[in-house]
C-alpha cells in the first residue's frame, strides 16, 4: 500500500497536544465500514468499554502505540449512516464530534473510515463530518477486496477533491495501517474549506458524493459472486432454514456438550485450589470464608467460563463471516409473532447458556425498545444454571419411565417441559410488552447485509477476550460480594466463639421468617433459605441443602435426593421447579441489565414482574399437584 | 408488464386493471428492477432509506428473501438491505420501469 495521499493546498497543523493529554482521536464510519476491525488493529489488548452516561451506547477506548513512543486515545463511535442525530447512536456520535458531549473532550482528530467497495454511498458520509473542520484522515478500508473484485480509485485525486488526505487500507488484513498511524504521528491537514453540502438535502449530498467519486476515478467492483452464491443456499427456501436449524444446533451441542468437560476442568481446579488454600490454613472462620465463600462463590461463576468463551466464539464466527445478517433475516418472522424481530434471535439463544452474555448481545439491536424488550425477557430461556437445579429435584422426584419407548422418558420429559416453559413466559412477556409499553415506534426494520467475509482469528479472539473481561468483571465482582455477604449470614452470630451451625445462623433465622411466605408454595425453612442463596446463582441451592442437611459437598446428590424426598411434598417440589423456570434468582444479571439500560428502572420492574410471576406460577403449580396427587 | 416498459407512461392510463400494475417495492418479483418514484413513510424513516440510497431515481433490485417472502433483500448501487413487507409496501417505484434486472445484479 502507497503511503497517504494529501490534499495539494491543505493548511497543515500539527495536531495539538493539549496539557497532559493524550491526543484524542475519534473513528467514524458507518456500520459494516470494518470501523472496529481498524479500532482493535491499531490498539490490540490496549482497550477500554464503558457506557456513555445516561445512554445505552457503549463507549469503547484505545490506545495506539505510535512510532514516535507516544500514545494516541482512540475512540471507537458507534457506527452511523448520518449524523442526523435519530438514533441514540447518532446523537452520542454527533455530541462527542461537536464537542457537546458531558464529561467528553471534543476529539483533536477524526479518522473516517469508508469501505472502499461501497464508496458512494459511504461518501454520503464525509460530507457533515469534514465540515466539523477537524483534522481528518479518510480511510477507505477494504482495498484489497476493492482490487480483487475489480474496482478502482485514485486516492490522490479524491484527497483533491475532498480537500482531506485519503489512505488506502485493508485493516483485516493490516496494509496500510503504518500510513494511519504516520497520520496520527505527524502534523496533519485540516480540512480545506469546501462547498460542501448539508445532509438534511439527501439528494444533494448523494450527487455530490457520486460527483465526487467520478471526479475521483472511482470504479465500483463487480458484484461479489461468492456472496451471491452462498446467499444462494443460504437463503434457499428449502436449504436456507435447514442449514439455519443445523447452526442453531451445533451453537447448542457445543455450549451444552463440547463445554462440559473443559467446565469439570475449571470445576475440579477450583476444588483442588480451595483445599489446597484450605490444607495451608489454621482451621478459623477466616478459612471458611476464604474456601467456602470467596472460592466456592467465585468458583460458582468461573464454572460457566468455558461455555461463555465458546458462545462468544460462534458469535464473533456468525457475525464476522456475515451469516448473522442472513440467520436474523430467517428468525425474523417468527420473531415478529412474539412482537420483536429477527436482531433479538442471537441474544435469545445466548440466553440458553447465560443471560449475562445474552443482555451484552443484544447491544446490536439498534432499536431501543426491541433491545429492551429482547434485554427483558432474556432471563426466562432456560440458563445452564438452572440445571444443576432441575436436575437435582427431577431425579429426586420423578421416577424413570419410558413414555415413547426408548427416545423420550418421563425425566427427559420433564427437563423439555421446563424448557418450553421458560420459553414460553418469554413469549407471552414479550407480547404483552411490545403491546404496551415497549410498543413499537413504527420504525421500519432495516437489515444491512454485508458480502460473506472470511472471519479473522484476532478479530474473533479480540472479542472473545474483551467480552469474557465484562463478564468475569460484572458477574466476578456481584457474586464476591454476594458470596461474602452470604457467607457472613450463614456464619454468625458467633455462640461462645464457634459459628453456629446454619439452622441457628442469621441464614436459618431469615429462613424461617420466610417460611410462611413460602409455605403455600410447598417450600419449608431450608427451602427458603435457599431461595435466599440461590440470589448469588441459581444453582448455589444445591450447595446450600447440602450444607443444611449435613452433606458432604462431593459426596454427590443421592444422599440430598432422599433427604429432599422426606422433607418435600410433590407438589412442592413441581412448585420449586416452576419457581427456577420464572424468578430472576441471579444477581449477575441484575447488574448487567441495569448496566446495558441506563439505571435501575428496567432491572427492578424485570425482578419484580419475574418474582411475581415465579411466586403465583409455584402457588398454582403446588396446589395443582396436591390436588391431583390426593 | 413488457409492453409497458416499451411504451412509456401514457399507456397506464389506457389499462383497464390499473391496480395490478406492479408499483411498489413489494409487487417488485425477485430478479426484477424499478426506478423508486416515492416513499410513503413518516419523513425520518423516508430519510433514513434515503441516507442508504434508496432516493428517488434510484433503481433498486428485489433479491432473496427468508422463507415465505418476507423481509426481502433489495439491492441498492450494490449494497443489499432487507426490508418487511410493510415498508416495501410504502416505496413506490414506476411501474413503467419495472424490468428483468441486468444479469450481473440479479
Amino acid at each position: 500500500m502507497s503511503a497517504t495521499h494529501e490534499c495539494a493546498g491543505c493548511p497543515v497543523a500539527s495536531l495539538p497536544v493539549v496539557g497532559p493529554h493524550h491526543r484524542l482521536v475519534g473513528l467514524v464510519g458507518p456500520p459494516n465500514s470494518g470501523k472496529s476491525t481498524l479500532f482493535n488493529r491499531l490498539t490490540g489488548l490496549r482497550q477500554k468499554v464503558a457506557n456513555y452516561p445516561g445512554v445505552t451506547v457503549e463507549e469503547r477506548r484505545g490506545r495506539a502505540r505510535l512510532d514516535s513512543d507516544t500514545e494516541v486515545v482512540l475512540i471507537d463511535l458507534p457506527g452511523v449512516y448520518s449524523l442526523t442525530p435519530r438514533s441514540e447512536d447518532e446523537r452520542v456520535t454527533r455530541d462527542v464530534l461537536a464537542g457537546e458531549m458531558e464529561g467528553q473532550r471534543r476529539p483533536d482528530a477524526i479518522l473516517l473510515i469508508l469501505d472502499s467497495t461501497n464508496l458512494k454511498r459511504h461518501l454520503v458520509l464525509a460530507a457533515p463530518v469534514l465540515a466539523l473542520g477537524l483534522p481528518t484522515l479518510v480511510v477507505l478500508n477494504m482495498a484489497d477486496e476493492l482490487e480483487s473484485r475489480g474496482g478502482s480509485v485514485d486516492p490522490a485525486a479524491l484527497a483533491g477533491q475532498l480537500g482531506a488526505p485519503v489512505a488506502l487500507v485493508s485493516a483485516s488484513k493490516g496494509e496500510g495501517i503504518q500510513t494511519v498511524l504516520d497520520f496520527l504521528d505527524g502534523a496533519v491537514g485540516v480540512p480545506r474549506a469546501m462547498d460542501l453540502p448539508t445532509l438534511a438535502d439527501i439528494p444533494r449530498c448523494r450527487q455530490w458524493a457520486v460527483g465526487v467519486g467520478d471526479r475521483a476515478g472511482y470504479a465500483a467492483p463487480a458484484p461479489p459472486l461468492w456472496t451471491r452464491r452462498l446467499d444462494a443456499v443460504f437463503l434457499h427456501p428449502v436449504a436456507g432454514p435447514l442449514v439455519f436449524l443445523a447452526v442453531v444446533v451445533a451453537v447448542f451441542q457445543t455450549i451444552f456438550s463440547a463445554a462440559r468437560p473443559l467446565m469439570d476442568l475449571v470445576d475440579a481446579g477450583i476444588r483442588a485450589s480451595g483445599a489446597w488454600v484450605g490444607a495451608l490454613l489454621p482451621a478459623s472462620a477466616l478459612r471458611s470464608l476464604l474456601v467456602e465463600g470467596v472460592w466456592g462463590g467465585v468458583g460458582s461463576v468461573l464454572v460457566f467460563l468455558p461455555q461463555i468463551l465458546l458462545l462468544f466464539l460462534f458469535i464473533g464466527l456468525l457475525e464476522d463471516s456475515g451469516y448473522l445478517a442472513r440467520a436474523a433475516l430467517i428468525a425474523d418472522r417468527t420473531m415478529r409473532k412474539a412482537g420483536l424481530q429477527g436482531k433479538s434471535f442471537l441474544p435469545l439463544l445466548s440466553a440458553y447458556a447465560c443471560a449475562v452474555p445474552a443482555v451484552l448481545a443484544a447491544r446490536t439491536i439498534e432499536n431501543k425498545r426491541d433491545r429492551i424488550a429482547t434485554i427483558l425477557i432474556a432471563p426466562f430461556m432456560t440458563c445452564s444454571a438452572r440445571l444443576p437445579v432441575y436436575t437435582l429435584i427431577i431425579a429426586a422426584f420423578i421416577p424413570e419411565r419410558p413414555i415413547l419407548g426408548p427416545f423420550l422418558g418421563t425425566r427427559a420429559a420433564a427437563m423439555l417441559g421446563l424448557y418450553l416453559l421458560g420459553f414460553l413466559a418469554a413469549f407471552g412477556t414479550a407480547r404483552l410488552l411490545k403491546s404496551s409499553v415497549l410498543k413499537s415506534d413504527g420504525s421500519p426494520f432495516l437489515l444491512e447485509m454485508p458480502p460473506y467475509r472470511r472471519p479473522t482469528l484476532r478479530q474473533v479472539v479480540l472479542r472473545m477476550y474483551d467480552r469474557s473481561k465484562i463478564f468475569l468483571r460484572r458477574a466476578g465482582t456481584v457474586i464476591l460480594g454476594v458470596a461474602i455477604v452470604l457467607w457472613v449470614l450463614a456464619h454468625l452470630p458467633l455462640s461462645a466463639g464457634q459459628m453456629p451451625a446454619i439452622g441457628n445462623s442469621v441464614a436459618g433465622t431469615l429462613g424461617r421468617a420466610l417460611e410462611p411466605l413460602v409455605r403455600p408454595l410447598g417450600f419449608d425453612w431450608r427451602i427458603a433459605i435457599g431461595l435466599v442463596t440461590s440470589l448469588a446463582a441459581r444453582e448455589v441451592i444445591v450447595g446450600t441443602l447440602g450444607t443444611l442437611y449435613g452433606m458432604d459437598a462431593g459426596a454427590g446428590t443421592a444422599g440430598l435426593q432422599t433427604a429432599l424426598r422426606h422433607d418435600l411434598t410433590p407438589g412442592g417440589a413441581v412448585a420449586l421447579l416452576v419457581f427456577f423456570a420464572f424468578a430472576m434468582q441471579c444477581l449477575s444479571t441484575v447488574a448487567v441489565v441495569r448496566r446495558e439500560t441506563g439505571g435501575w428502572r428496567w432491572p427492578a420492574i424485570q425482578f419484580a414482574y419475574m418474582g411475581l410471576l415465579a411466586y403465583s406460577g409455584a402457588f398454582v403449580a403446588n396446589r395443582v399437584v396436591t390436588m391431583l396427587l390426593s | 408488464m413488457l409492453r409497458l416498459s416499451l411504451n412509456g407512461n401514457e399507456h397506464r392510463v389506457t389499462l383497464k386493471n390499473p391496480v395490478k400494475i406492479s408499483s411498489t417495492l413489494a409487487d417488485l418479483r425477485p430478479g426484477q428492477s424499478g426506478t423508486l418514484t416515492t416513499l410513503d413513510l413518516p419523513a425520518g424513516d423516508a430519510q433514513r432509506l434515503m441516507e442508504l440510497g434508496f432516493l428517488p431515481g434510484s433503481v433498486i433490485v428485489a433479491a432473496r428473501s427468508a422463507p415465505g417472502g418476507d423481509p426481502r433483500v433489495y439491492r441498492v448501487e450494490g449494497t443489499e438491505f432487507a426490508l418487511r413487507g410493510d415498508t416495501a409496501r410504502q416505496i413506490h417505484v414506476d411501474a413503467s420501469t419495472v424490468a428483468r434486472a441486468a444479469e450481473e445484479d440479479r
